[in-house]
């Protein structure tokens, strides 16, 4: 019994864990969204404005499919594969940004309507992927009806102070220590590493039962 | 029509010796910044940081309306000892219009393009400061990185760029980057001039410097001890020497009187000596923390 409580807290700490790293991921790739675009699109509000729209537009997707996914026989594994795809679609950010914004750059004058497209071109598809992580995350750890809103209470807690450390630790320390391209990597990596652990455990799990 | 009156309103305090206290004649927080247009017993001014109260301002006098207030300001005219007459020049940053005035009133067939980010400050200037455009002076509501950038597809080159878009207290980061200032550059004649009011203390000192390094090779360093900011001239091309710079100063002088600038001090304190740390990492589009470089 002792031994599958224990466990059964590892599990509820890596779910936790993914969770963090999805809100700490979102929050710091937005704030970098601001200084990829400001090269081509300025500093203007209306930047930020772009900025903001497309991640609440790409989180409200993202919670959709995430509800959607959690219905098809939810698995650690699965989840953990959540989080590796949100890498693998993260990474290439880094190399797509520059043609990406010269092409959007070259088309739409209006810097309003070009950071916009371009804001979509880089940033959904990541940030559809990251949205998932919450819903999935809650209907992994609920296990009855009773508990629901307080696993997803301490779920959203948990990804919101992500969130509140990965715009602090971006504004504060990363842009100082590091190149935009390097901490954009550095979150894919962080995201698969999590993803993988997640996937492994998911499997030993599913071999076990 | 407002400033008849605010110059009147000047005009009158100064006969009251007594007048001294400064009277708020405007303030607005706009998109980007608080701006507060003040008055005391002769002048106007324009504020963006009511914390710093010397550093971030424009100000005018409006019954000496030429007369430059600030040191930096007049420290910005020393361009003219590189390229004494251009014919196309770019202002980054309008304030209260004092640089695009004073240009446009000195150089009767150049052509002048100023951007500035914020549509409050354009329509503060025009009301307290007597700033207007004309078919030669030019003022575009943009970002000034967005600016420069499309303007490398249009023909105009520019023999005199200037950047004095560091007024508030946040530096807007892309316009202090290596890839910023070759844009710059790209806009630019052979043989153009660079000059950019900005900053001469803290870690970003160094930074700075190397970044202007990296993009214009070596470049003259003016600082005086009157103000805190340090003016960079850069030029698209190799520096002119001193006695080049003398002369213009010499062409310039009377013409330059009435604005309260001492070119003729410039010429010898333009510098070229590298007095900041080399090791330090240029600023670039992917590193550019300049407000946290500044903080230090």
């Amino acid at each position: 019994m002792a031994y599958r409580a224990s466990w059964l807290n590892a599990r509820v700490l890596l779910v936790n864990a993914l969770a963090f790293s999805g809100g700490f991921s979102i929050m710091s790739l937005e704030l970098l969204g601001g200084r990829i675009l400001a090269p081509w699109f300025g500093g203007s509000i209306y930047v930020w404005g772009s900025i903001i729209t497309v991640f609440m537009l790409a989180l409200s997707v993202g919670y959709l499919i995430g509800g959607r996914l959690s219905l098809r026989a939810p698995t650690l594994g699965k989840f953990g594969g959540i989080l590796a795809t949100g890498a693998v679609i993260l990474y290439p950010t880094v190399h797509l940004a520059e043609p990406a914004m010269v092409w959007v750059f070259e088309r739409i004058e209006d810097p309003r309507y070009g950071s916009l497209v371009a804001s979509l071109i880089l940033f959904v598809a990541p940030t559809v992927v990251l949205g998932a992580i919450s819903p999935y995350s809650v209907r992994l750890l609920v296990r009855q009806r009773e508990e629901s809103g307080k696993v997803a209470g301490t779920l959203y807690f948990v990804s919101t102070l992500g969130s509140a450390l990965g715009t602090l630790a971006t504004s504060f320390y990363f842009v100082l220590w590091f190149e935009i391209d390097t901490i954009v990597t550095g979150l894919a990596g962080l995201l698969l590493a999590l993803g993988a652990v997640a996937i492994a455990v998911g499997v030993n799990e599913e071999a076990r039962s | 029509m407002r400033c008849r009156h605010v110059a009147l309103a000047a005009a009158l305090l100064s006969a009251v010796p007594a007048a001294s206290a400064v009277e708020v004649l405007h303030r607005e927080r706009s998109l980007y910044q608080t701006i507060l247009i003040t008055e005391d017993r002769n002048r106007i001014c324009m504020q963006f940081s009511v914390r710093e109260h010397q550093r971030n301002q424009s100000c005018f006098n409006p019954r000496h309306p030429k007369r430059m207030v600030f040191t930096y300001t007049r420290m910005m005219m020393s361009a003219l000892l590189i390229e004494p007459e251009p014919a196309n020049v770019l202002i980054a940053g309008l304030g209260g219009g004092t640089l695009p005035t004073a240009l446009h009133d000195l150089l009767p067939e150049a052509r002048i393009d100023t951007v500035e980010i914020d549509p409050a400050v354009v329509a503060a200037a025009r009301e307290f400061f007597d700033f207007s455009t004309s078919d030669r002076l030019a003022v575009h509501v943009r970002d000034a990185r967005v600016f420069v950038k499309r303007a490398a597809a249009d023909p105009v080159r520019y023999d005199l760029v200037m950047l004095d878009a560091f007024g508030g207290d946040y530096i807007p980061e892309h316009l202090m980057t290596r890839e910023f200032l070759d844009e710059v550059r790209a806009i630019m004649t052979d043989g153009g001039v660079l000059a950019a009011n900005t900053f001469a203390t803290s870690r970003l000192y160094d930074h700075e410097s190397e970044t202007y390094r990296a993009a214009f090779g070596m470049f003259f360093n003016l600082r005086m001890r009157q103000s805190n900011n340090r003016v960079i001239l850069a030029r698209n091309g190799p520096l002119p020497p001193k006695a080049e710079l003398r002369a213009n100063a010499a062409a310039w002088r009377d013409r330059l009187k009435p604005y309260d600038v001492p070119i003729r001090q410039f010429p010898a304190r333009l510098s070229l000596a590298t007095d900041w740390d080399m090791t330090r990492r240029p600023l670039t589009d992917q590193y550019a923390p300049a407000n946290l470089l500044r903080g230090d």
